[in-house]
């Protein structure tokens, strides 16, 4: 029966754009998610590579101790702007605007809910963003007082210029366009899924997008309204944080963190997600147990709330306070240990396929591995108090951003670049992009672990001439460069195969989950008609009818899961 | 701090032990189940054991019961609950310097702690600006030095000798220059130190250290520095009184020697761009007038 029931046939015409005029208007004025997402990806792609050339002098700076090749003031600015820049308009903006692209598709659905505020959510991070790097502009510069803006350095007192305005101005901008994406995510998987998508056979990407959709919406406003107290301090004479008119410094932390720690979960769980689809399609196995990962996200996603003030354990909140943290932040460990673990189990046994998405995933699991357990030391708060404000926190939170949401970030173009454009990416630049980023990061990172035990301290210009100090920094300078090429290898590769690509097919990769079973790239209508959902493999069961995920399981074809 | 060295050495082995498990399966991962030419068809589709989920979800837990046991036994060790007792010493954070302050011998000095070796004191931090922290590794916790919210930690050192220290908390332009130097001394040589910074100077009468302390009136100096027993009680910069016994100038940016000091105060902002301390536009001879006051509050 179900052999029957036709799938989108693969197009023996041109590769279909989207939409009828492939001109710009038809981009600025799309409602289209795939466009949307398209968008996403490139104005990422962009601020990854200005956030990437931040750094870039940033470590360039450190090569020696000493070096006077960027003024203290340009380096303070050099460094909240790599960390502002990477962390609202790289990662977080290409996590929503990949699950903008695939959710829809996954759950076979047309477009999301609500497709105009979607395009509002993009154009808000788009303009929030110009609006934040319009300060390098201005006379008085960029922001220069940490992506964390602690008050009261960032008020007006002690910073005159503009900058942490602009910085306020453009983060509440892009802030608002991640809350309504994050309400349309909510709305669009609750209600708009295929018939026979129950929550059990949602895929594990969609289930993390909408823990961190509710994520986003519960704790963007905590940082809007911070913002908006922060400028009513600076513009309007507003004393929330000035501690000599009788505001509180520690406030603001409070406030900060309260979104800031919520928001590093934003950035790993639909990393998690990604990883979560890559593994099973290369092991050719399903998901080890998918009500724990599934599950896991959920208790990941409550446990985040509750955990902000490690960040605080050298502010002085006393030993209650801390205890209370320290043990929050450790429970953590646990449901993403039964994660990493699920990924082992669902590669033990397979048949792997070792192709550039499957290198990325399989780096990811150890290099998060390393940054899970540097981050269940530092909750530790005695180890806290020694290493806070030095690189081993650098190196800690590199390993979870980058060694963990940028290497699912890459595993994840690689695997659906050909549902995105219609073709396969280079697999020979990509195991050239594989190798120098994997060398390059480790590199770049690993070495801060031991600068920063050894006790040297972070957002400093410039610092102590310590024994083996120097050579360690120029160690991890070197391996920022050749991070730094294997970021051109990968953007030259996206080049080389939109061109030259070879043709992907529907499913390259034999995906099992919907996005595979229209045209690559999909039509503006996405599906001419979903195929039946009676398991969690969809095309898995449509290619082995003798032996389908859930025997037992009836065909539904109407009525929407909502 | 043995408590401490305890906590790590745990929580380091067990890091070791879950990295070293992980990564040896992958390893038998890609060697074993890599897809071999000629292989074909898929391979058995296992969904999940609930037993082993159970069981790879208890030892964590245990785990982290350790961990915490042994983090709040130490943080207990670390950081006592200080008594109502006054202070020993009062560090207040300046963008970019510390002011040190010890109540009881009425001592007020900079960037230079000094400390009696083996015995504990109490410290209250404070800010007068943006947030602070003190830290040097050797002689306690780290802390934060909040405006508005002062905060308690025992300093000790174990042995004498001199400890290197930095503010750890960004607080602007210049945070990477904000230096601090632990002096640990034996119990005699501290109080000993203690009372002569306690004893105010004698203004120099005559020749050119006369003509510096004239200048230091003069120009503005005072209008921010304090130098005990003169009109000049300022605390907006760092108190000079007895700076020719401080080994550093700038909070740790130069050695503290003559030469150095008239460097300084031809340019702070050369060697420590951004530093609040403005350029006086000085002469030279009104250089070489002020810092032979300075040298010589500390000859008599």
């Amino acid at each position: 029966m179900s052999s029957r029931i036709p799938i989108v046939p693969e197009s023996t015409e041109p590769l279909p754009g989207l939409g009828e005029n492939t001109g710009l208007l038809s981009w600025v004025a799309s409602i289209d998610h795939k466009q949307i997402g398209i968008m996403y990806l490139i104005g990422t792609l962009f601020y990854f590579i200005v956030g990437g050339l931040e750094a870039l002098m940033i470590r360039a700076q450190l090569a020696r101790p000493g070096s006077e090749l960027i003024s203290p003031e340009m380096y303070n600015q050099l460094f909240t702007m790599h960390g502002t820049t990477m962390i609202f308009f790289v990662v977080m903006p290409f996590l929503i605007g990949i699950g903008v692209y695939l959710v829809p598709l996954m759950i076979g659905a047309r477009d999301m809910a609500f497709p105009r505020l979607n395009a509002l959510s993009f154009w808000l991070f788009a303009f929030g963003g110009i609006l934040l790097y319009y300060s390098f502009f201005t006379q008085s510069g960029a922001p220069d007082v940490g992506w964390f803006a602690y008050a009261p350095l960032s008020e007006k007192p002690f910073s005159l210029n503009n900058g942490p305005t602009y910085w306020a101005l453009g983060l509440l901008v892009s802030g608002i366009g991640s809350l309504i994406s994050g309400l349309n995510n909510v709305v669009t998987i609750l209600t708009m899924r295929t018939p026979g998508m129950t929550m059990r056979r949602l895929p594990l990407f969609v289930w993390m997008i909408l823990v961190t959709s509710f994520l986003l919406v519960f704790v963007i406003p905590i940082i809007t309204s911070a913002f908006a107290m922060l400028l009513l301090d600076r513009l309007l004479g507003a004393t929330f944080f000035t501690p000599s008119f009788g505001g509180s410094a520690i406030l603001w932390q409070h406030f900060f963190w309260g979104f800031g720690h919520p928001e590093v979960y934003i950035l790993i769980l639909p990393a998690f997600g990604i990883i979560s689809e890559v593994i099973p399609v290369f092991s050719r196995k399903p998901i080890y147990g998918y009500e724990f990962v599934a599950g896991s996200t959920v208790a990941i996603g409550l446990l985040s709330l509750g955990v902000w003030a490690h960040h605080m354990f050298a502010v002085g909140l006393g030993n209650v306070a801390n205890a209370y943290f320290s043990l929050a932040s450790m429970l953590i460990a646990i449901p993403t240990g039964i994660k990493v673990l699920n990924w082992v189990a669902t590669m033990w046994g397979g048949r792997i396929n070792f192709a550039t998405p499957m290198l990325f995933a399989t780096a990811f699991i150890l290099e998060f591995v390393i940054g899970g357990l540097s981050g269940v030391a530092i909750a530790s708060v005695p180890i806290d108090w020694v290493v806070t404000d030095t690189y081993f926190i650098v190196a800690h939170f590199h390993y979870t951003i980058f060694g963990g949401s940028m290497f699912a970030i890459f595993a994840g173009v690689y695997y659906w670049f050909p549902k995105f454009t219609g073709r396969m990416m280079s697999e020979t630049l990509g195991k050239w992009h594989f190798w120098l980023t994997l060398i390059g990061f480790n590199m770049t990172f690993f070495i801060q672990h031991f600068l920063g035990m050894m006790g040297m301290p972070r957002r400093t210009y410039t610092y102590y001439d310590m024994p083996y100090w120097g050579s360690m920094n120029l160690v991890s300078t070197i391996g920022a460069f050749i991070l730094a090429i294997s970021v051109l290898v990968f953007i030259w590769n996206i080049i080389v195969s939109l061109r030259k690509g070879e043709p992907a097919g529907d499913n390259p990769w034999n995906g099992w989950t919907l996005e595979w079973a229209t045209t690559s790239p999909p039509p503006v209508y996405n599906f001419k008609l979903v195929p039946p959902v009676r398991g969690r493999r969809p095309l898995w069961d449509l290619a082995h009818p003798e032996a389908p995920d859930e025997p037992d399981a009836k065909i539904v074809t109407e009525g929407r899961n909502g | 701090m043995e408590a401490l060295a305890g906590l790590t050495y745990y929580t380091v082995a067990i890091s070791a032990v879950i990295l070293g498990i992980i990564a040896v399966a992958v390893a038998v991962i890609i060697i074993r189940f890599r897809k071999k030419p000629g292989e074909d068809g898929e391979p058995h589709q296992d969904f999940g054991n609930l037993k082993l989920e159970i069981t790879w979800t208890l030892i964590p837990v245990a785990i982290v019961a350790v961990l915490f046991l042994l983090t709040c036994s130490t943080m207990r060790a670390i950081d006592p609950p200080s008594t109502d007792r006054d202070p020993d010493i009062i560090i207040i954070g300046h963008q970019w310097w510390w002011e040190i302050i010890y109540p009881e011998a009425g001592v007020l000095t900079a960037n230079e702690v000094h400390l009696p070796a083996g015995r504990p004191l109490l410290a209250r931090l404070e800010s007068v600006d943006v947030i602070h922290d003190f830290w040097v590794p050797e002689i306690g916790r780290k802390i934060d030095l909040v405006p508005g919210h002062p905060n308690y930690m025992w300093v000790v050192a174990g042995e004498p000798g001199v400890y290197i220290g930095a503010c750890a908390e960004f607080c602007g332009t210049q945070h990477a220059n904000m230096r601090i130097r632990v002096i640990a001394q034996p119990e005699e040589e501290f109080s000993k130190w203690l009372k002569a910074q306690a004893r105010i100077p004698e203004t120099p009468a005559a020749g050119i250290a006369a003509d510096g302390a004239k200048i230091f009136q003069d120009v503005a100096c005072m209008n921010c520095h304090t130098i005990a027993g003169t009109p000049a009680a300022a605390r907006v910069g760092p108190s000079l009184t007895y700076l020719a016994t401080r080994d550093t100038l700038g909070a740790g940016v130069l050695t503290n020697t003559p030469d150095n000091l008239a460097k300084w105060l031809k340019n702070p902002n050369r060697y420590k761009p951004g530093s609040l301390m403005p350029n006086m536009k000085l002469s030279d001879e009104q250089i070489k007038a002020i810092v032979a006051y300075l040298e010589a509050l500390d000859e008599q």
